[in-house]
């Protein structure tokens, strides 16, 4: 056969695949929701688990499908629900004492390192990875990683763990530099 | 019947993609680090080289024999496979979002798998018919999942191992690698 036919036929069979993959990909697209991103957004993302959820997209799930309320997130504290409450269009409310109190003043932890026995059993709780160590090691909290979630405390079984005032601001920390960044040159900034 | 049967029996033991025919290697070395993975990696092949195998039977007997154009059908396979495994991939997402975040980045890779085209090639070489290449192409792919989850569990011993320093990592993986296929060699003369 002429090469040029072929190639002329091998072309057609190409464009029909992609005519394929182009119906498929109409018919079955799916809707990413974009309200989760933006609800995910303003949570502190602490990872900390008071609102209930495992962390702060699930939660934010939650508050999309309308399943949970919007109060229930302490480390964003009552900014935090102003925030969600502005985005979301509905009334500002208090924060649910059920899931734990905001903080006045931004506390995060720290381990006194004498007492640490090295279990690593605070390492294996903690959302954010702040804390550096290895077994039968001492252990040490990445001040700035941390974001006060308190997971830890009870972890220890020496109760090593106790909380301080954060040097900076945390809310003002979490905006400025967040404790999980989303991309590599952001992280490089800091 | 028993024909169908030896088919599949010497795909999975006998002609052993990875460790007898040595294709696929790109995956049995990248994601067999892990059990979860190396199972995940080995579902999407064996969904995506099932389905190639026959539509890529398809193909060849009833456009390019008629056509004669058989000397296209390297190009027009990779072709199909490409177009299965991206159409996969979507319905998958749209489906079972579930499944979907399981097999990952995995469904993609699939692409280029070499495994897959080389059943597709071996299938018209042999002369297969369509039960024949179906056959052939999932008992390929549940022998290449076979290897990988195997080899994942070995590779989860030897990372725990005390090797010597210049033997760590894809060295000592490789070795490893070659003492399977030699032992996979011993199915040889099972069937023919």
């Amino acid at each position: 056969m002429n090469p040029f036919v072929s190639l002329i036929i091998i072309s057609f069979v190409s464009l029909v695949f992609g005519l394929i993959v182009m119906w498929v990909s109409k018919k079955f697209k799916v809707e990413g929701n974009p309200i989760v991103e933006q609800i995910n957004a303003i949570l502190p993302q602490t990872q900390c688990g008071q609102c209930t959820y495992p962390g702060c997209k699930p939660y934010a799930q939650a508050i999309a499908s309308g399943e949970a309320q919007i109060n229930q997130c302490p480390p964003g504290g009552e900014e935090g629900v102003k925030k969600l409450a502005e985005l979301l269009d509905v009334e500002v409310i208090e924060l649910n004492p059920d899931n734990g109190e905001a903080k006045e003043i931004d506390m995060v932890v720290e381990i006194i390192e004498k007492d640490c026995i090295g279990c690593t059993k605070c390492i294996q709780v903690c959302p954010v990875d702040a804390i550096v160590g290895a077994a039968k090691h001492m252990h040490t909290i990445i001040i700035d990683a941390c974001t006060g979630c308190d997971l830890c405390i009870p972890a220890c079984p020496v109760d090593c763990i106790i909380t301080i005032e954060a040097p900076l601001p945390k809310f003002v920390q979490r905006i400025d530099k967040p404790a999980l960044y989303s991309t590599i040159e952001q992280a490089q900034q800091w | 019947m028993s024909g169908l049967f030896f088919i599949f029996i010497s795909a999975v033991f006998i002609n052993n993609f990875v460790l007898v025919k040595f294709l696929g290697l790109c995956p049995f070395m990248g994601v067999s680090s892990k059990y979860q993975s190396a199972l995940g990696m080995g579902l999407a092949t064996t969904f995506v080289l099932t389905l190639s195998s026959i539509l890529s039977y398809f193909i060849h007997t009833y456009l390019l024999v008629p056509l004669g154009l058989e000397y296209l059908k390297t190009l027009s396979f990779i072709l199909v496979i490409a177009v299965t495994v991206q159409v996969t991939e979507m319905i998958l997402h749209k489906t079972s979002p579930l499944l979907y975040q399981v097999l990952g980045i995995f469904l993609p890779l699939i692409t280029t798998n070499c495994a897959v085209l080389g059943v597709a090639l071996l299938n018209i070489q042999e002369q297969n018919n369509l039960i024949e290449s179906a056959v052939f192409g999932f008992g390929a792919s549940i022998g290449f999942t076979l290897v990988l989850v195997l080899f994942s569990a070995v590779r989860e011993r030897i990372e725990m191992a005390d090797i010597p320093e210049s033997f760590k990592g894809t060295p000592i993986a490789l070795v490893t690698a070659g003492i399977m296929s030699i032992a996979f060699m011993g199915f040889g003369g099972m069937v023919r």
